[in-house]
């Protein structure tokens, strides 16, 4: 069991959550005009006559973020909605150029889908999807530049959005936070979202009820806007949850509102009380004839997809040998999976994971590296197993090789053959060491042979020694048996 | 249905339309004659009525991905009452 | 030489091919015309430079026999029109000095066919009105008027006045309820809603979007029919434009309607109805008869709830459209101490009493708690008024009804400020069409003891406005109809 329990006063009490996602949707041009979706552009650069809400303009739907949203839909094991429809949402504001924003309501493009979360404990659950619909972002209001006005960029403007809504399944902050991270590996494989809640283009509203354990039914939710981070996430729905219970105990109730987390005193507090909520005014919008899509739509989206997280992480264990755990760490994100996948290509799977949790995620940590800036290729992490493998250099060399790789992005058989550091495994030239060892040493030759026989270890670090370590350690024991008979 | 003044004064604020005090009686008053009046649908049968959203009969026609339009800030501002530094300029919001 | 703003549009076009004068003289007698008549306040921008240099190159491509279908026309503009580097403010003090950077895809098409254009003319605020008072540039004066002022209908008065007074060769307009039917039997000329989805709206400042459409209002059938081809079509930048081929309407023009089968709606024969208006019809049923078309009774059941039905879904829709104004992009800003009073002062100012008016109700018919009340069911009755349209095309080709209950009436008359429903009653005959789709077709039919216009409305199939035509031009060839001095 996975989910939270608070001991109240009064009894126990289990938190009901349910999160809204908005994914900005990954296309070259805005929702629905031609403008460019490219962040960071000088102010109001990336803006249409649409965008800007001038008097005549008319939105045309891009096809992209259809195919988008339906991807995310077949990504979340959701139903997809052949018939839907486009509808206002109307309000003022400053970022919001035509009064109103086009989204979905009454016939959201995806409906019920449901999504696998793996918990610490080792156990899973199943979280509910209640429905994704594609609506259009708002722009941005500036409030430091000037001190007594506000200015407005509409670049983000008409930049598509999914928004993702679950079922109230959560029972715990540890649920919606692998959640979100399974979420967010789920858009990033799927290339609909490139998933970074700082950067904005993935942001989570929150809500948030406790009910008695046993209870039927809901109490009232508050709901948090926005809330920026997986972290803050978690830790807003446990503040959330306590401030409900510490309220009901001490008598009081919960009125539904609005409210803003503030993550540095872990709070929650009002933003809108519900006498000033929004009256939304949901219509169809008439700009728009429904959104009719073909199975052969649905079809061609299906033959894009990419294998999923859960399904390759299953492939990896099943077909690579790997543990539970390392899978799971190797296909968090696609990059990481695809970079493992092709250092794995003809090489000893296991040991290349081995290398790659240890060594080599240690070395982009200490360096602060990105996967693709790594100097070490797939392919030469690869080649570095099979070195030791095929016996070329040992495994304390292959540490060092690896060093070397790093420093230069050399090849290691290139860095082996250019520093010498073949293993020795001719029998001869190990012999002719131990030869010298043992006529150098006669007194610990006599001790051995007199049943000091923990001797061995100390002639195998000499003769180790005197290779630099390039002789293959296997040899040197069998061969010093021998010799000392 | 009849309207009071409270609900024409929450109407005008989400129209965002100011109506004088002086005034809100009359349209309080002409807004209830209205409101009467289209009350006569009342009367029709829709049991079986699918509400007609479009009377278009095509298909929505999808864009391609493509981007045809942008960087003309120039001519987006161009009609700005106020506008700085490539922003538009409005009085500091406030939530 | 003759008049020549006196020659319709295929008279002044052959002229111009056979040299008997150049587009710079057609051009310049429109001038003078609008400039003699300017009390009328039809026109409220003028542009005769533009038009002056457009025409001189139209000649030459006329010389080189490259002309266009218009090719040195000169028309007029409903303010509607956004039209490129032109003041385009629907009438309203609320886009006040708004130069749009862009050009409507009706204007960009007749100015590509060769048309000039003579200026922007007047019209109800945002095309809410049937009398052309609520413009923010006051009312036109009907051009059939003697002695006391009358309207010359609306919301495109100016577009009718100035065509009916030869201050353009034709004009466009647009139609919601009634908006160019209306006024054109007002002013006793000829004026065209097609289907909609015929013409796009891009770049026409919305008022109701799932009703506006453009249309042309000119001297007679055939110059309908011309400008009507040119301005239609599928355009990919509306999303509501039909993808269906635009046939050349003039090929229908006095063609044969013997078997024809007219319906006359038995529920537009309301009691009460005006006796000139009653007669006018029946003349004109007769005319129908004697050339050969049937004439048979058909049921309109719903129709006499399209009123409502239209004062509550042209409002809605108009709240929403019209949110866009706010003084923060373009238009008339009135500064306030935050956002929300520089929204609400801008707007009070900038709207009319009809505008705000209906912003109101459209607003309230949405929001929450009235919304099934009101707009959901009036989408219902519409389904119904639809129903009823197909249901009676089984039986016939082509509607016969007045276009208006009466014929124009004086500025400013008391009974029709009385209150607002009885000034939207102007529209009974034309609005259950438009909340149809269909095309409809106004032709002056007649006068009234007055001495007045009145018109005669011609309803056609989804598409099929070559019947309307068809029809049209049978009926004019039977009608006297005499022109304004």
């Amino acid at each position: 069991m996975s989910g939270m329990i608070i001991e109240g006063k009064t009894g126990r009490w289990e938190i009901v959550c349910g999160l809204e996602i908005h994914c900005q949707i990954i296309s070259k041009s805005k929702m629905f005009s031609g403008a460019s979706t490219h962040y960071g552009s000088d102010p109001n650069e990336n803006v249409s006559f649409v965008d800007a809400g001038m008097p005549g303009m008319l939105p045309v739907l891009n096809e992209e973020c259809v195919r988008q949203a339906v991807k995310t839909g077949l990504g979340l094991n959701a139903k997809i909605n052949k018939y839907s429809e486009f509808a206002r949402k109307n309000y003022f504001y400053a970022d919001l150029p035509q009064g109103y924003q086009i989204t979905q309501f009454k016939y959201p493009l995806v409906g019920e889908g449901k999504v696998k979360i793996e918990l610490d404990d080792g156990s899973s659950k199943e979280i509910g999807i209640e429905r994704i619909h594609i609506e259009q972002d708002a722009g941005k209001s500036i409030h430091d530049i000037s001190p007594d006005k506000s200015f407005i960029d509409l670049n983000r403007a008409g930049v598509g959005l999914m928004e993702i809504v679950t079922k109230p399944d959560f029972r715990s902050p540890e649920e919606a936070g692998a959640f979100l991270r399974k979420l967010r590996s789920i858009v990033r494989y799927l290339g609909t979202c490139d998933g970074n809640m700082d950067e904005g283009s993935m942001r989570c509203d929150v809500n948030v009820s406790v009910r008695k354990v046993g209870e039927d039914g809901f109490r009232t939710r508050n709901e948090m806007k926005n809330v920026n981070s997986v972290k803050f996430v978690m830790q807003a729905i446990e503040s959330e949850a306590r401030r409900h219970v510490e309220t009901y105990e001490n008598g009081g109730t919960i009125e539904q509102e609005t409210r803003q987390f503030d993550p540095n005193s872990c709070t929650t507090k009002v933003m809108r009380k519900k006498e000033f909520a929004h009256d939304y005014r949901y219509f169809p919008e008439p700009d728009l004839p429904p959104l009719v899509i073909d199975e052969a739509f649905i079809e061609q989206v299906r033959s894009e997809m990419v294998e999923l997280p859960d399904v390759r992480q299953e492939r990896f264990v099943r077909e690579l040998g790997l543990t539970r755990y390392d899978a799971s760490v190797l296909c968090e994100n696609k990059e990481t999976a695809d970079w493992f996948e092709q250092a794995a290509q003809g090489h000893d799977a296991k040991k290349v994971a081995n290398w790659m949790m240890g060594d080599f995620f240690a070395l982009l940590n200490e360096k602060k590296l990105s996967l693709e800036e790594s100097p070490i290729s797939p392919a030469n992490l690869g080649k570095l197993v099979d070195l030791i493998a095929e016996g070329v250099i040992n495994g304390k060399t292959a540490k060092d090789v690896f060093a070397l790789m790093a420093e230069s992005g050399e090849a290691p058989d290139k860095i082996v053959e250019e520093k010498g550091l073949k293993q020795v495994t001719d029998t001869g030239a190990i012999e002719a060491i131990i030869d010298m060892v043992l006529t150098a040493n006669p007194e610990n030759v006599a001790a051995y042979k007199a049943g000091k026989t923990a001797l061995m270890g100390w002639f195998v670090g000499q003769v180790m020694k005197e290779s630099r370590g390039k002789a293959n350690p296997g040899m040197v024991n069998k061969l010093l048996a021998q010799k000392l008979g | 249905m009849a309207v009071d003044t409270q609900t024409v004064r929450r109407i005008a604020f989400l129209s965002r339309l100011k109506i004088e005090d002086d005034k809100i009686a009359a349209a309080e008053e002409e807004f209830n004659k209205i409101l009467q009046w289209v009350d006569q649908l009342a009367e029709v049968d829709t049991d079986q009525a699918e509400p007609l959203v479009s009377v278009n009969e095509g298909r929505l026609e999808l864009r391609h991905d493509e981007v045809t339009d942008g960087n003309i800030a120039d001519e987006i501002l161009a009609n700005a009452p106020m506008k700085e530094y490539g922003y538009f300029a409005v009085p500091k919001v406030v939530e | 030489m003759t008049d020549l703003t006196k020659l319709t549009i295929a008279e002044a076009r052959s002229g111009l091919r056979k040299k008997e004068f150049t587009a710079v003289e057609l051009t310049k007698a429109y001038i003078a015309r609008m400039e003699k008549k300017r009390g009328l306040n039809a026109y409220v921008c003028e542009t005769p430079e533009q038009a002056l240099d457009m025409a001189a190159e139209s000649q030459k491509k006329i010389d080189a026999g490259t002309g266009g279908d218009l090719e040195g026309i000169s028309l007029g503009i409903k303010d509607l029109f956004c039209t490129k580097g032109i003041q385009t403010t629907a009438c309203s003090n609320i886009l006040k000095g708004f130069v749009p950077p862009y050009e409507s895809t009706v204007t960009f098409k007749l100015l590509a066919a060769g048309a000039n254009f003579l200026g922007k003319l007047n019209m109800d605020e945002f095309a809410m009105g049937g009398s052309n008072e609520t413009s923010a540039f006051g009312p036109v004066i009907n051009p059939w008027s003697k002695g006391v002022p009358l309207v010359a209908g609306g919301s495109s008065g100016g577009s009718a006045a100035a065509v009916a007074a030869r201050m353009c060769a034709a004009a466009t307009g647009t139609d919601t309820g009634g908006s160019i039917r209306q006024p054109s039997a007002f002013c006793g000329v000829t004026g065209i809603k097609p289907t909609y989805g015929r013409c796009s709206r891009y770049g026409i400042v919305a008022f109701a979007s799932s009703l506006d459409q453009a249309g042309p209002i000119a001297k007679d059938v055939r110059d309908c029919a011309i400008l009507l081809k040119n301005m239609a079509g599928y355009d990919a930048k509306d999303a509501t434009s039909a993808k269906i081929n635009v046939p050349d309407f003039e090929q229908f023009l006095g063609q044969d309607i013997r078997g024809l089968k007219v319906g006359l709606p038995k529920e537009f024969r309301v009691e009460g109805l005006n006796a000139d208006v009653a007669a006018c019809w029946d003349r004109t049923t007769d005319m129908l008869r004697s050339r050969g078309a049937e004439v048979v009774e058909i049921s309109l059941p719903h129709s006499k709830y399209a009123l409502a039905t239209y004062y509550i879904i042209a409002p809605a829709e108009a709240s929403s459209n019209l949110a866009r104004y706010d003084g923060l992009r373009y238009g008339c800003r009135v500064d306030g101490k935050h956002l929300d009073d520089m929204y609400i002062n801008s707007r009070s100012a900038g709207f009319g009493t009809e505008v705000k008016r209906r912003i109101m109700i459209g607003t309230y018919v949405l929001s929450a708690g009235y919304y099934d009340a009101y707009y959901l069911k009036a989408q219902k009755v519409r389904r119904l008024i639809r129903d009823d349209f197909a249901r009676a095309f089984e039986k016939c080709d082509l509607i016969l009804t007045p276009t208006a209950p009466g014929a124009a009436f004086p500025i400013g008359d008391k009974s029709m400020n009385s209150n607002p429903i009885q000034m939207w009653l102007n529209d009974i005959f034309t609005v259950s069409i438009s909340l149809a789709g269909l095309p409809a077709l106004s032709l002056p039919a007649g006068l009234s003891a007055e001495g007045l216009p009145l018109g005669m409305q011609l309803v056609g199939k989804a598409f099929d406005e070559a019947t309307v035509f068809k029809a049209a031009s049978a009926l004019e060839q039977d009608i006297d109809f005499g022109s304004v001095k």
